[in-house]
Formats: C-alpha cells, sequence, structure tokens
C-alpha cells in the first residue's frame, strides 16, 4: 500500500470469520445499549430486532426503598446475550475497577458465561464524556492483571489505542464521535490509523467502534472502514420508531462489512462513464 | 464496633447512613432490606464481598457499604 494515499484497510482475503473477542465468538458484529429505553418491553423488541448477542448493562446502587419493582435481568434473556457490564460514569481508574469487580460479582452470582468482561470507561470530563487517557491506561492494567477480558472505550487517538492494545485489552473500541452524540465517525482518518496499528500484526485483533453513532449510516461507514463491529445505544433508543432502526443497524452492518469485504473502487477526482463510448450515435449538426 | 455491648452501629448504606445489630453479617443486612434472591453484588469498604460469603462478613461501625444491581446502560 502507497502510504501516501488515504486508502480503506483491506479485507483479508477469503471467507468471513466471526467476530471473536477474548475467546468468546459473537454471532453478531452489533453490541447494543440497554440503556435509555421508554420501557423494558420495548427495549427486548429492540435487542432482537438489532440481531446482536451482547448487550450492555450499567451497574448501579440497589434502591433501598421500594426496590421491589422489576429488574432489567427480567428482561434480558441471558442464555441469547452475553451480558457486558460498563463501568459508565466513573471518572478514575480506583472507581471503574471497583465498579468492574462488582459486575463481575454480580455476573457470577448468575452463572454468566462472560462474566470476566467488562466494558471499560474512565472518563474525563462531564460534558464531553471524553475518556481520561491516563486513567484509562492504568485501570486497563490494573483489570487484566486480576483476569478481566477488558473492551475499552477510548478516544480515536492511535498512539492511546496501542498502548491499551499492548497492555493486554481484549478489544479496544475508540468512539466514532462522543457518546450520545449521534455524529457518526467524525474522523474515519484517525479510525483508519487506529485500524492499522492495531491490526499490522494481527489482522484478527478485534477493533469495535463504540459510540457516536446516529444512524445506520454511521454504522455502515465504521464497518466498512474495516472495525470488526459497532457498539451502540442512544441511536436506537432515541430514535423515533426504535424498533426499526434496531432493524436498521442490524442490515447497516451487514451492508458495511459486505462492502468492507468486497473491497470498494477507488476515489476518482473525475467522471468515468458506465455506459461504453464505442457505438454511440451519431451527434446531429447544430 | 461495639460488639461487646450488644448495641447498635452506624453504617452506611447505599449512602445512606442506617443501624446495624453488632456483629450482623452483611447478609442480615442484604436480608434486612429484602434483597435475598435478587440480582445484587456487595461491596464493604471497598472490597466485593461474593455472595456465598455474606454470611460470614459482620458489619463494623462506619464502614461504608454498597449494594448494586444491573441497570440499563451503554
Amino acid at each position: 500500500m502507497d502510504d501516501s494515499n488515504v486508502t480503506d484497510r483491506e479485507a483479508p482475503a477469503g471467507s468471513d470469520h466471526p467476530l471473536v473477542v477474548g475467546g468468546m465468538t459473537l454471532a453478531s458484529r452489533l453490541i447494543v445499549g440497554t440503556g435509555k429505553y421508554s420501557t423494558f418491553a420495548e427495549m427486548g423488541r429492540c435487542l432482537a430486532a438489532s440481531g446482536t448477542d451482547c448487550v450492555t448493562v450499567a451497574v448501579r446502587r440497589e434502591r433501598l426503598v421500594n426496590a421491589a419493582g422489576e429488574n432489567i435481568l427480567d428482561h434480558i434473556d441471558a442464555s441469547r446475550y452475553a451480558l457486558l457490564p460498563n463501568t459508565a460514569g466513573c471518572y478514575s481508574a480506583d472507581d471503574a475497577v471497583r465498579v468492574a469487580r462488582l459486575g463481575r460479582e454480580l455476573l457470577r452470582d448468575m452463572g454468566s458465561s462472560s462474566s470476566e468482561w467488562v466494558k471499560l470507561e474512565v472518563l474525563g470530563d462531564r460534558r464531553t464524556l471524553l475518556p481520561d487517557p491516563v486513567g484509562t491506561l492504568a485501570a486497563t492494567e490494573r483489570l487484566v492483571a486480576d483476569g478481566f477480558t477488558v473492551l475499552v472505550y477510548t478516544s480515536d487517538d492511535p498512539v492511546i489505542a496501542k498502548r491499551l492494545k499492548d497492555l493486554g485489552a481484549a478489544s479496544v473500541m475508540p468512539a466514532g464521535s462522543p457518546i450520545g452524540s449521534g455524529q457518526g465517525v467524525l474522523n474515519a482518518n484517525n479510525l483508519r490509523i487506529c485500524l492499522e496499528y492495531l491490526k499490522e500484526d494481527d489482522p484478527s485483533y478485534p477493533v469495535i467502534v463504540d459510540a457516536g453513532v446516529g444512524t445506520a449510516s454511521d454504522v455502515a461507514v465504521a464497518m466498512e472502514l474495516g472495525a470488526d463491529g459497532v457498539l451502540l445505544n442512544t441511536a436506537i433508543a432515541h430514535a423515533r420508531d426504535p424498533v426499526r432502526m434496531a432493524e436498521a443497524m442490524r442490515a447497516a452492518c451487514l451492508a458495511g462489512r459486505l462492502a468492507f469485504l468486497a473491497g470498494r473502487m477507488p476515489r476518482r477526482l473525475y467522471a468515468t462513464a458506465s455506459s461504453p463510448d464505442e457505438g454511440s450515435i451519431a451527434r446531429l449538426r447544430s | 464496633m461495639n460488639a461487646e455491648t450488644g448495641a447498635e452501629v452506624t453504617i452506611t448504606v447505599n449512602g445512606e447512613q442506617r443501624l446495624a445489630g453488632a456483629g450482623s453479617s452483611l447478609l442480615d443486612l442484604v436480608e434486612a432490606l429484602g434483597f435475598a434472591g435478587r440480582p445484587i453484588a456487595v461491596e464493604i469498604d471497598g472490597d466485593v464481598v461474593p455472595r456465598s460469603r455474606l454470611g460470614e462478613r459482620a458489619v463494623g461501625g462506619g464502614e461504608r457499604i454498597e449494594i448494586v444491581t444491573f441497570v440499563g446502560g451503554g
């Protein structure tokens, strides 16, 4: 490849392989969040429509009063969906490690097959919800040492992405744009570089675009760039018709993956006619 | 902790102060709160206590306990 050109990553030859993260095979390349739905029933319909088999959940205090209400686990079939607990809302490595361990204990108590999994978020700023790279690196190191399979939310900075992989993260998950912003992939070139860096000696290393998806084409763009998967939540939950959007995300993920595998044509500045010049009828004199 | 007096101790559970019988266990607390059989995880002063060991861990005055579950999230 000519390094001076902006080109999309080339798919490995041969048939596609399923997404494998930390030794677990996922049938779908979409990981879907369970937040912000108006009802648990709607969430359940959306998860089904998205085709996902891995969903994120958050760890929060149980209510001391009136705790008899329904639990989200009553509405997620744990035999169908792998549960991926997040550390959302943590602003220090210490808190993220504590929340990861609490999530692990919840999963172990359920007998979950994904009990060592964590979606690590260490946030740096409440307005942007951008990751704190220093805290994220520290928490990754500690959680990997503690036996976790760490799927780590990070910015699209290729240098940090590489550092996280070197620390043993099972998947690096660069953001397309800020969490819940719906701005899609803002810097495709950074994602291209992240993909090159993370996969150069290790093509099967899973890179998942996490955060920022606003609509189906954003998922397709991420997948066309060569991401192994996309993690999203708000784009489905806050669509006017969430179930239909979940279906759109499923189709977009598949379309983007197929387009990546197929390999796009090069971008050209000028037009090239699709119909032959030869055999065109004679021009009339004006 | 005032176990020898049989008095109650003040603990903090999910940010709220409450009294617990001196020498009572985390399992006693979980049951008193109605969380038995619910999906929860318990941390005391920063350390997770596995569910199977909640009965072995006595609560002490001033200890901070977090009882969490899963909620929707991205």
